[in-house]
């Protein structure tokens, strides 16, 4: 025996865990716990405490509690039931806006200022007021640490020098912020709704400042919000526990504890929902969402996300950046067959670059299968063969399977793709410096505004390989001038209609001649116990307000 | 003084002398693996095509922040300077803070490894208990029927992915019979009544008189124990039974059946008595594999463990933890080992002569 038996089990282990086994596995489950579900009437029913919600999420993405450093899916969540900012969008309808600290705010003249007034006589959950100081330290905050997503605030020409002049307090419930360009006040607006530019309790977050990190380390693991729930428990893998905040100025919280367990695969989490011991299961596959669907006690709710998920050319490769090439490629999807069996429950057929919900955002459709007309494009390319090509795929579903049809609908017009399986991180890594032919992966938009999915698909500055800025346009070196200039002039219209129009014919734009075959849009969907009541999915993380749900 | 005495004081200290050399060669040894282990896993860590720097800001951020963390950690170093930047720290107890849980290393895996522990310890008891009777029981009455089920059932043991095992007895006992607690450690209403102490939630629940909770906890406990218990189980009774078969072939049991002892006698006092010597090592070895954790067996059950901890972390390339991680597995079995070399020296009357 030999102790550096270790690095390799874990190797093992990880190879395991990404790799054949745990699928076949997986094939083995289904089809046994088909069998034994059906024959099962469960005995008495576990129950969760009547006072607390309990969902199973795969909640291991979150890495840190601080609203200026998070910006995962599920502390997305967190962060929108724990703090408040100065607006908020609806979740009936995402392109309407409400004041939430703010109780009204007006734009000057020239487009560049906005005054926020504030609600008077607000609290934190520590018991501090809440007032203009904390709103303007917030954003300055957010600026100065410069985390992950403090671009979203940096666009409008914020930066560490000249954030305390352009974001300042006028008195203690008016709340100054300037923008180096007259804007689309929409696109501001929008771009404060996000996480970041969350109010932090700026005397509890300086009480804990370490050499100059305005709290960061301490607020990674702990709270200092407004909002209607506050975070009391936070174990990485394990458990997050929500509590009323009793000082919230709205509406107080209907259930006293929300707890979320971490729960990563579906078939668990499907025992534990229909057994009772959660009340909402988060991550089921279309296999489990199928046959909870047939429960009484379960109802399944779902919402379109601002997710897509689309396959990618790298226009280094002198085949793929044929535009005949790119346009088969779009011909060469089964869609509806994508849209009926691995995407049901979880995804919709969408093609533009703009998720549904969205501002501007059109559903257009043109591509279906079509091998004939595929086949046509590639001879006028002068590939009547076909040609080899490798496609970079992580193994999670739905997106191996994906990639596996797409490969059978390839081969049809002569196209052998190999597909070169990893794991997340390392795709990713792959992608990121350019290294791909074909990549498939998603895309999420990180505040609710059209700039967003534009910035990313339609923009790309500077395409040299060490770019400033490496959109997914740059990630597939894709040169395009004149609709980054097109982008760039939307995102400064101030004429909404005008806006919406702009973004319509960038999206079109982009469906006849990007390297960017979107395939669908995220659809998020829970099973519900039917004991609980207005349990609602938002159209972006943030917005699934736990606060508001009821049991009985 | 008496010549006699001088002799025997001389022989006290050679021996003294001796036992000091060996403690020295051990702990030379000991740092030696725990150097290659590290270094091993450092490098294997820094090979996997990962950027680290991805788990930390995401995919979404500015390159400007992605480079500034990259230098922030020390990524831009050469890869030998940040290993012997990582040492430095570890020797001085410092052992860095995980990028996915933003706690310190340490922290983490005092939270994570009584789950393994608890987990562990019980499934190599159920395993021992059963296996070691089981495969006495095989070795004596060698191809009869007994023989046959024991080996079925160690056959399934290797065979069967525990993957497909675990849920399949999640859906039995739990969902269908409701016997047992489902996933995770605690019921939702006992997670803050207990307060942590150990970690070892048996041990907390027991020790602050909250019994309801501990029913729970040990429902919740049973079912994953039992499931690796069968596991070690099924590689116990085998070796016993090999072990067995060896020892019951040796001349001194022709002898004592010879001299008239009774079977039961030469069986579990004689022949296992002897067969437990390598038997040790089995067990312990066992013991260590589940102590790494299983992953599989941590996924179906929700279980915090180990085993979930450090592929997570070596998945996103999340060095410290994974370092950590190996740290600690790697105490476990030169801790191990070292026991079972006692043991050895109770059990085996030679090797204490020597």
């Amino acid at each position: 025996m030999s102790s550096t038996r270790m690095p390799i089990n874990a190797v093992r282990n990880f190879l395991s865990r990404s790799l054949s086994r745990r699928a076949l596995a997986r094939g083995l489950v289904g089809a046994t716990a088909a069998v034994l579900i059906a024959s099962a009437s469960p005995v008495a029913l576990a129950a969760t405490p009547k006072d607390t919600l309990v969902l199973a999420w795969a909640i291991d993405d979150i890495i840190t509690l601080d609203p200026a450093e998070s910006f995962e899916i599920s502390a997305g969540e967190i962060m929108g039931n724990t703090y408040d900012r100065l607006v908020r969008f609806d979740v009936a309808d995402p392109s309407k806006l409400y004041g939430d600290v703010a109780e009204s705010w007006a734009v000057s003249e020239d487009g560049k200022t906005y005054t926020f007034k504030l609600k008077p006589g607000l609290k934190f959950a520590s018991g501090n007021p809440l007032t203009a100081e904390d709103v303007a330290f917030s954003l300055q905050r957010a600026v100065k640490l410069d985390l992950a997503p403090a671009f979203i605030l940096t666009q409008f020409g914020l930066s560490k020098d000249n954030v305390e002049q352009k974001v300042r307090k006028i008195d203690d419930l008016t709340v100054v912020l300037e923008t180096d360009k007259a804007y689309a006040p929409t696109f501001v607006l929008n771009c404060l709704t996000a996480n970041v530019a969350a109010i932090v309790d700026k005397k509890l977050v300086l009480e804990h400042e370490k050499d100059g990190d305005l709290g960061n380390g301490w607020l990674k693991t702990n709270y200092a919000g407004s909002g209607p729930m506050k975070i009391r428990d936070w174990r990485a893998n394990e458990i997050l526990a929500l509590e009323r905040n009793d000082n919230y100025y709205g509406e107080k919280a209907k259930l006293p504890r929300v707890i979320y367990r971490h729960v990563k695969e579906s078939a668990t989490q499907r025992l534990l929902l229909e057994k009772g011991d959660v009340d909402i299961a988060r991550n089921l596959t279309p296999e489990d969402l199928a046959a909870v669907e047939k429960n009484a006690d379960i109802a399944i709710t779902s919402r379109p996300k601002g997710t897509i998920y689309y396959i990618s050319l790298n226009q280094k490769h002198p085949i793929l950046s044929k535009p005949e090439v790119r346009e088969a490629m779009k011909w060469l999807v089964d869609y509806d067959a994508i849209g009926e069996t691995l995407i049901k429950g979880i995804g919709k057929i969408h093609q533009t670059f703009l998720p549904m919900g969205l501002l501007g955002a059109i559903d257009e459709k043109p591509y279906k299968l079509d091998v004939a007309k595929a086949k046509e494009l590639l001879e006028k390319a002068g590939l009547k063969d076909g040609f080899s090509i490798t496609m970079d795929v992580r193994q999670t579903q739905p997106v191996a399977g994906i990639a596996e049809a797409v490969q059978r609908t390839f081969a049809q017009a002569g196209i052998k793709m190999e597909i070169i399986p990893g794991d997340g991180k390392q795709t990713l890594t792959k992608y990121r410096a350019r290294n791909h032919d074909l990549y498939i992966g998603q895309w999420g938009a990180d505040y609710w505004d059209p700039h967003t999915n534009a910035d990313t698909f339609a923009r790309n500055p500077d395409n040299s390989d060490n770019a400033a800025s490496k959109p997914l346009a740059w990630r597939n070196a894709w040169d395009i001038p004149e609709l980054t200039k097109k982008a760039d002039a939307a995102v400064l219209e101030r004429d909404e209609a005008k806006r919406v129009e702009m973004y319509a014919e960038l999206q079109r734009d982009l469906l006849k001649t990007s390297p960017f075959i979107i395939i669908y849009q995220m659809v998020e969907t829970a099973g519900v116990r039917k004991n609980v009541q207005d349990f609602v999915l938002g159209a972006t993380s943030d917005s699934t307000y736990v606060f508001k749900v009821s049991k009985n | 003084m008496a010549p006699g005495t001088a002799r025997a004081g001389g022989r006290r200290r050679a021996r003294l002398q001796a036992t000091a050399m060996a403690i020295v060669r051990f702990l030379v040894v000991v740092a030696l693996t725990y150097l290659g282990l590290l270094a091993v896993t450092f490098f294997i860590g820094r090979v996997i095509p990962v950027d680290p720097v991805l788990a930390i800001v995401g995919d979404r951020a500015p390159t400007h922040v992605v480079e500034r963390v990259r230098e922030e950690l020390g990524l831009n170093l050469p890869l030998y300077q940040q290993f012997l930047i990582y040492i430095g720290k570890a020797l001085s107890g410092d052992f860095g803070t995980s990028v996915l849980t933003s706690n310190p290393v340490m922290a983490d895996i005092r939270r994570v490894f009584p789950a393994t522990l608890e987990l562990a310890t019980l499934g190599t008891l159920i395993g021992t208990v059963l296996g070691v009777p089981l495969g006495v029981l095989a070795a004596v009455r060698r191809g009869s029927f007994l023989d046959q089920i024991v080996r079925v059932i160690g056959l399934v043991g290797y065979s069967v992915p525990i993957f497909w095992l675990g849920l399949m007895a999640l859906l039995v006992f739990y969902a269908r019979l409701g016997w047992v607690e489902g996933p995770g450690r605690i019921d939702v209403v006992y997670e803050y009544t207990v307060t942590p102490l150990t970690g070892i939630l048996l041990i907390d629940t027991a020790m602050q008189g909250e019994w309801e909770a501990f029913r729970n906890v040990f429902g919740h406990l049973i079912l994953p124990a039992s499931l690796l218990g069968y596991f070690s189980m099924a590689y116990i009774s085998r070796m016993t039974r090999s072990f067995m078969l060896t020892e019951l072939g040796q001349e001194y049991v022709v002898a004592a059946r010879a001299k008239g002892l009774s079977e039961g006698k030469i069986i579990w006092r004689h022949a296992l008595r002897n067969a437990l010597v390598p038997l040790v090592t089995v067990i312990a070895l066992s013991y260590a594999t589940l102590l790494e954790g299983s992953v599989l067996t941590e996924t179906v059950f929700s279980w915090p463990g180990l085993g979930l901890y450090i592929t997570d972390s070596l998945q996103n390339a999340d060095m410290n933890a994974v370092l950590g991680g190996t740290i600690v597995v790697g105490s476990v079995f030169i801790g191990l080992n070292l026991l079972s070399d006692l043991l050895y020296r109770v059990l085996d009357p030679r090797t204490r002569a020597r």
